[in-house]
């Protein structure tokens, strides 16, 4: 069996050995609970000036009957702090003034979120500054956060407040477990917000399409489309039929085998959804592959492979998806944090993950997709627990894990629930977004 | 009460690749694998927790446990529990014997949707005891009291320990089923040469489809198996000359290992239902299933060839739809050994044996060879008996829905038994 340093140190000699070396141990993060309340505490609602966001907030939370704090206390389990008013890097001092004290007390697990408005519409230097200023804090109370507390930034567009609910339900949520100091852009809708009949089942009467579902990440994208109630379609090549199959009757879904490089792979797509689910409204483009070497060592070959599955065919499946995906539909991308920090023998995967995060913010202002009301977003996975990585040499494998602030690495459904929510159609105000899902890790940070 | 016939429809199917005999399914059941090709069907038209009119397959070799396979494989897979179930056999025409059944309940109109199909292992084969031992142990369980039962024992002689396993041969004959093709294929003066040439068509036909995608939608792979393990996409009539004959002798020893099927594992399934029931799941309509017959041959007592039936079988089919043997566009012979299809054709082509023996005034005349098993038949993909049918009808089905509406395709399997069974399918 594999050493697992998260398990060793939870326990046993592991456990004092860890504690005695002052080693980081893990915390046990909170997931999504289908059954569970959103927060397991009272969140505290706060911010600068008339903090009109904040209000929104508070009546959103009520609304929703999760309790309120006014003050920090041990009952806190998340800090919402509006700070869309501020003009100067003086008024960040609202910002120490209400973080401290809160972490000091938070409960394990906390969430730390930060409202502010982007830097690009700032109407002076200053304020651009103080906007910018944000970034800079969040992302270091998130290295000081512990027991598996995470701060993030949600950056909302003047006139764009409707659409804030959604992140802010998915970061307060354990859905955001892994996700961590991560900027969140909120725009003007691409089509009117809506919040599902059932917060429990929010894809509910939804068809989506998964590629790379056969195991993995994929797998796990599967399955929690469909834990929110989504009809999946799930696609793999014809050698992971198998597996593939599985996954689809466990979760109800279809399974279509194809190649996703095939030229004919996006028609195929759209006839199998059209013919057999009546159409579709989500697009998680999975599938991935390396081929590493080192770039002197890098042949013709490993290069095309590894650009034809994880961009090209995106581009070339899209041609013929973007014109049926329903309406108000979403698309969403895997990209990966190589694709941000580069990584040594990966120029080719490296190449096709950059290209995907730039292939996702301008397929969002595609005017196309922009007058269908699509949202296409990215996540981009740091260390994932996947077979994949499973393979990497013990050494090598601990510092991935290890290196990021929450000391442990990510589950394929921390990935599956940040899609999910992209995926919301309360969340059509975030578009040509990409999110790691990486516990902040250092890499590329 | 009267009926008018409706259509049956042939939607898709799926099948598991096969596997040489202890190959990658040596530890997998017949049940193991029946299931798996239901649970690909299923994923592949999204019939999850649906019940589905009737499905029938079964096995060729089965355990005695295996009684209800069928129905058995139905539980273990995402099909409603509630979709009723039954076995069929008819040794190597079982898949496409369920198939007719199927489409006779649809035309009826007693269902409105079914699944055909049919699986076999060579590798997980029941192993009798010999008769003698079997039939005094049951003695020794009639006997009552434990002193009666030790005397039972006591009769038990070292001799009696034999393990009979089933092989296929001809129970009458006690010739293996090569052993019979090979009297034909004497008969009939088919050339080693021709074989060889059959078997190599067979894998380049099926290497082809699997290279043009054909095959995926019709095959989910299995225990780690991705294509039929038999296949040999590099095989040339140099490679298939050096093989020794594995049945016949002398001069007339043509058939060897590379023109016979080998043993085989593997479960193939196919979805049939009425026009509406295809229209309510959004499923398009590959083939129609127009029509199917059955035949015997005497080979016991008259000369004929214990393969030979499906010969008789078409001229009746084709008698009965008034159509001639060359208004097809495709044709899938059954290749149980490359001398089967080429005796057929042989025979069909000769004036004398289709007035003698077919009763008709001509003879049935040749096919086009290049229509003939164009995506490979069971020399390349192998032959576990009972699945070879379901195989051949989903292929068959598909490759007319590629050709388009109108198109035809006769299919003709031969079975142990001197049994045939033939079926014509439209294109949809
Ligand atoms: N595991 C990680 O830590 C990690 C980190 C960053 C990004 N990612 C990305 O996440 C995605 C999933 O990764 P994973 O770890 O689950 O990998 P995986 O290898 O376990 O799964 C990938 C799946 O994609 C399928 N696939 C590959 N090529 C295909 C093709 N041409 N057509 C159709 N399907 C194809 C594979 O058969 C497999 O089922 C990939 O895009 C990968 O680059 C993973």
């Amino acid at each position: 069996m594999a050493f697992d340093y998260g398990k060793f140190v939870q326990g046993g000699i592991g456990k004092q050995l860890a504690t005695a070396l002052g080693l980081p141990r893990p915390t046990r993060l909170r997931r999504h609970d289908p059954k569970g309340s959103l927060v397991p505490g009272a969140v505290y609602v706060t911010g600068h000036g008339d903090a009109k966001v904040a209000h929104r907030v508070s009546a959103w939370l009520e609304r929703a009957g999760v309790p309120i704090a006014t003050s920090p206390s041990t009952s806190v389990a998340a800090l919402v702090l509006d700070m869309s008013e501020i003009e100067t890097p003086a008024d960040l001092e609202t910002l120490r003034a209400a973080v401290a004290p809160t972490l000091k007390t938070i409960q394990p697990t906390g969430r730390v979120i930060v409202i502010g408005r982007p830097v690009e519409e700032a109407t002076s230097v200053a304020q651009g500054a103080a906007r910018r200023a944000i970034e800079g804090i969040v992302r270091s109370i998130g290295k000081e956060m512990r027991a598996g507390g995470t701060a993030n930034t949600v950056l909302v567009a003047d006139g764009a407040e409707d659409a804030v609910e959604a992140p802010l339900r998915f970061l307060l949520s354990g859905r955001s477990a892994y996700v961590d100091a991560q900027v969140f852009h909120v725009a003007t809708p691409v089509a009117p917000v809506e919040d599902p009949s059932d917060w429990a089942k929010p894809l509910e009467g939804k068809v989506a399409v998964v590629t790379g579902a056969a195991r993995g990440i994929g797998a796990a994208i599967a399955d929690v489309l469909a834990r929110d109630g989504a009809t999946v379609v799930c696609v793999d090549i014809p050698a992971a039929g198998g597996p593939l199959v599985e996954v689809a009757n466990r979760l109800g879904g279809s399974a279509l085998q194809l190649d996703v490089t095939a030229d004919d792979a996006g028609a195929k797509i759209v006839e199998h959804t059209v013919s057999r689910h009546g159409g579709f409204d989500i697009v998680v483009h999975n599938a991935g592959i390396t081929r590493d070497k080192l770039l002197v060592n890098m042949d013709a070959d490993r290069w095309d492979s590894v650009l034809q599955v994880n961009l090209l065919s995106i581009l070339r499946m899209n041609e013929a998806l973007v014109p049926a995906i329903n309406d108000g539909g979403h698309i969403v991308n895997v990209a990966s944090i190589a694709g941000i920090a580069g990584n040594r023998g990966q120029t080719n995967y490296g190449a096709s993950k950059a290209g995907v995060i730039g292939m996702t913010s301008l397929l969002a202002a595609d005017p196309t997709i922009v007058a269908k009301g699509i949202t296409v977003n990215a996540v981009a996975p740091g260390f994932i627990e996947t077979e994949m990585t499973a393979k990497v040499p013990l050494a090598t494998r601990e510092i991935g894990r290890l290196m990021n602030s929450i000391s442990q690495g990510g589950l394929p459904i921390d990935v599956a629930e940040t899609i999910g929510f992209f995926s919301w159609d309360a969340s059509r105000g975030v578009t040509g977004n990409t999110v790691r899902v990486c516990g902040q890790m250092m890499m590329g940070a | 009460m009267t009926t008018s016939l409706r259509r049956a429809a042939v939607l898709g199917g799926n099948r598991i690749p096969f596997a040489r005999q202890f190959g990658a399914y040596a530890e997998a059941s017949n049940q193991d694998m029946l299931t798996a090709a239901l649970d690909g069907l299923v994923a592949r038209y999204h019939l999850g927790g649906e019940q589905v009119g009737e499905v029938v397959a079964g096995a060729v070799i089965k355990h005695s446990r295996d009684f209800n396979l069928t129905r058995e494989s139905v539980l273990g897979s995402a099909l409603s529990p509630s979709t009723p179930a039954y076995d069929i056999q008819q040794a190597c025409g079982t898949g496409l014997e369920a198939a007719i059944l199927v489409s006779n309940k649809i035309k009826l109109g007693q269902i409105e949707s079914g699944i055909a199909g049919g699986v076999d292992t060579s590798s997980d084969a029941p192993i009798a005891v010999s008769e003698k031992l079997r039939k005094k142990l049951l003695k020794v369980n009639r006997a009552k009291g434990a002193k009666n039962q030790l005397l039972a024992l006591t009769d038990l002689r070292p001799t009696d320990f034999g393990i009979a396993s089933p092989g296929n041969t001809e129970p009458r004959t006690g010739l293996s089923m090569g052993e019979h093709m090979a009297q034909t294929a004497k008969t009939w003066g088919i050339t080693r040469e021709a074989q060889d040439e059959l078997a190599v068509a067979s894998h380049r036909n099926l290497a082809a489809s699997y290279e043009r995608g054909f095959q995926d939608d019709l095959v989910t792979s299995f225990k780690g198996l991705a294509k039929d393990a038999n296949l040999r996409p590099d095989s040339s009539m140099e490679k298939l000359a050096t093989l020794k004959p594995a049945f016949g002798k002398g001069e007339n020893a043509t058939m060897t290992a590379g023109n016979s099927t080998p043993l085989t594992d593997g479960a193939s399934v196919v979805l049939l239902g009425s026009e509406e029931w295809a229209a309510a799941h959004g499923l398009s309509v590959q083939a129609w299933f127009v029509d199917a017959e059955t035949a015997g041959v005497d080979f016991l007592h008259g000369d004929e060839g214990l393969l030979m039936a499906p010969a008789y079988a078409v001229a009746r089919l084709l008698e009965r739809n008034g159509l001639a043997l060359q208004d097809f566009d495709y044709y899938e012979i059954h290749e149980a050994f490359a001398s089967t299809v080429l005796a057929t054709l042989k025979a069909w082509e000769d004036e004398d044996f289709c007035k003698n023996r077919l009763g008709r005034t001509e003879a049935l005349g040749s096919i086009d060879r290049t229509k003939l098993n164009v995506n490979g038949s069971s020399l390349a993909a192998g032959h576990p008996f009972a699945a070879t049918g379901g195989r051949i009808v989903a292929s068959l089905a598909k490759q007319l829905h590629e050709k388009g509406p109108g198109s035809r395709g006769l299919i003709s399997i031969c079975a142990a038994g001197g049994l045939g069974v033939v079926a014509i399918l439209e294109g949809a």
